[in-house]
């Protein structure tokens, strides 16, 4: 399972332009499969870290996008819910200090002059928000690819944000950790593993997590 | 798309900017009768814009925005310049075209939407500065005129290339002098107008947009009858107040002198006898419909 020459994808801030992990021979997971941090693994596995980072960030946060957010059919309906019922299930697991927060992404036009980073986030500065409510720990779900991809890395490039991609079609190798085929049942499944790690992780756990992932080498190895 | 996909799924209603919220809730998708008087209420036209203070485009653009006659089936094409900085804040379908081939896209899309949709009513909107139209699009701009390619083709004029820094362009009046033509213009404004109507445009208008209920107007007018029937055109004068040496607040003055009589931009409208007589047959229909309504009123 492991890809021994893989780049490491870890939580930046990396550089202005972090390198895409594609271009750094990253592969996308097979189905039945996920990432974490660029090591391909069985899909449960990703669940599970999934969970614990979510339960170990002090600010986890939902970033639906439009695929989800806008009722454009009845699949679209449903993901709307079982990702409602995530994020409710979020903060009734959550320890104690943490604060879960559910953030939309309700376009991709560029809102300049200026976004409100309160109350959305936009593919085109992702940062402002993570940077305006401290979020160290995000998923995105609903988001096209191609602007997944862009603000995947721009948050890579300029935050110390944790990123999963909850994607419906291949899976984003620049998140930190990568689902592919999203569906109902996946995002029910993730909710299930908050609920079944709840207590389990204590408060501000990711931080020493993301510290120890520095601690090794790019390319999976420990520096010395 | 139409006005009943633009729905926000129940979860997530409660979170979406205000914004969102209320382009599903009170937008003018839809309504009949929708106008230029929508403006500052209705959030799908515009919120803010990312040009100058006082900028008369900025106005121009609201108001054909609440003039669509159908905006949750119209697609805008735009080229590079002061009009692209706008488009990304606009909630209507845009496409941002290469500089100058504004008129070639808008001909393959309105094509291939009437192959697409075709038993919907769906309306191209070309929205382009005067360098685009005139100059280096003219090619396109005329091909598409010939063809009798049934679309609207509106030109913002503000005769010299704005953004850039004030070059000389085709519609720049006879010996204006810009920060880039130090010399001054050595031929005649481009009459473009007549060339329209020459090129087969059933529907021509040169004016100022100093008048919100004239440029509701002349827009209804060039887009339902492009629907129907050939190609509009639309030269509005929207001066760039930074370029001629204007304050923000002097564009609306700036637009009354020009449209004073015999001035360049006097009104002129030209209008070919089927147009005609097709404004005047929807001007009887929604005669009677309204007299109808108020006679069921009345029985009410």
């Amino acid at each position: 399972m492991n890809h021994p020459g893989h780049y490491m994808v870890r939580p930046g801030p990396e550089a202005f332009l972090p390198p895409a992990a594609a271009a750094m021979g990253n592969a996308l997971p097979d189905p039945g499969q996920a990432h974490i941090n660029g090591r391909i693994v069985p899909e449960e596995e990703a669940f599970q870290e999934a969970a614990r980072m979510f339960l170990g960030g002090t600010v986890p946060t939902i970033f639906p996008g439009p695929l989800v957010l806008w009722a454009w059919n009845e699949k679209a309906k449903k993901k709307a819910t079982a990702i409602k019922f995530l994020y409710d299930t979020l903060k009734e697991c959550a320890p104690a200090g943490a604060q879960p927060m559910l953030i939309p992404m309700p376009d991709y036009r560029p809102k300049y002059p200026k976004i409100n980073p309160e109350v959305e986030i936009n593919p085109n500065h992702p940062n402002l928000t993570i940077w305006h409510n401290k979020i160290d720990v995000c998923m995105f779900v609903g988001v096209h690819c191609h602007q997944a991809n862009l603000s995947l890395k721009i948050i890579r490039g300029g935050t110390n944000c944790y990123t999963i991609a909850m994607c419906a079609q291949a899976g984003h190798e620049d998140a930190c950790l990568s689902f592919r085929d999203a569906s109902v049942e996946k995002i029910m499944h993730l909710a299930e593993w908050v609920k079944k790690l709840k207590g389990t992780v204590p408060f501000g756990a990711l931080k020493k997590h993301v510290a120890a992932l520095e601690t090794q080498d790019r390319a999976g190895g420990v520096r010395s | 798309m139409s006005k009943e996909k633009i729905q926000i799924c129940e979860e997530f209603f409660d979170i979406m900017p205000p914004e969102y919220q209320a382009l599903v809730t009170n937008a003018t998708w839809g309504k009949e009768g929708r106008g230029w008087k929508d403006v500052g209420v209705n959030k799908e036209l515009i919120e803010q814009h990312s040009l100058c203070a006082g900028c008369p485009e900025s106005m121009a653009f609201r108001y054909i925005l609440a003039s669509l006659p159908n905006p949750e089936d119209t697609v805008m094409v735009g080229s590079t310049g002061c009009t692209s900085l706008v488009f990304p804040h606009v909630g209507i379908h845009n496409i941002h075209s290469l500089f100058g081939n504004q008129n070639a896209v808008a001909s393959g899309l309105k094509r291939a939407l009437t192959l697409r949709f075709p038993g919907k009513v769906k309306d191209v909107v070309v929205l382009a500065g005067d360098g685009a139209t005139v100059d280096i699009g003219l090619d396109y701009t005329l091909q598409s005129w010939f063809r009798q390619e049934k679309f609207t083709t509106i030109c913002f004029d503000n005769e010299l290339y704005a953004n850039t820094g004030g070059q000389e362009s085709g519609l720049m009046q006879k010996g204006f002098v810009a920060k880039m033509a130090p010399m001054g213009k050595q031929f005649d404004k481009v009459r473009l107008p007549e060339i329209a109507r020459e090129s087969g445009c059933v529907y021509v208008v040169n004016c100022t947009v100093s008048k919100p209920s004239l440029i509701e107007k002349v827009v209804k007018n060039a887009v339902l009858i492009a629907r129907e029937i050939g190609p509009t055109y639309l030269q509005l004068y929207t001066p760039c107040i930074l370029e001629i040496g204007k304050n923000s607040m002097e564009g609306l003055q700036e637009m009354r002198d020009a449209e004073k009589p015999g001035e360049r931009f006097a009104y002129k409208e030209y209008i070919s006898d089927q147009a005609k007589a097709f404004l005047t047959d929807l001007a009887e229909k929604e005669k009677a419909k309204k007299a109808s309504a108020k006679e069921a009123l009345a029985q009410a």
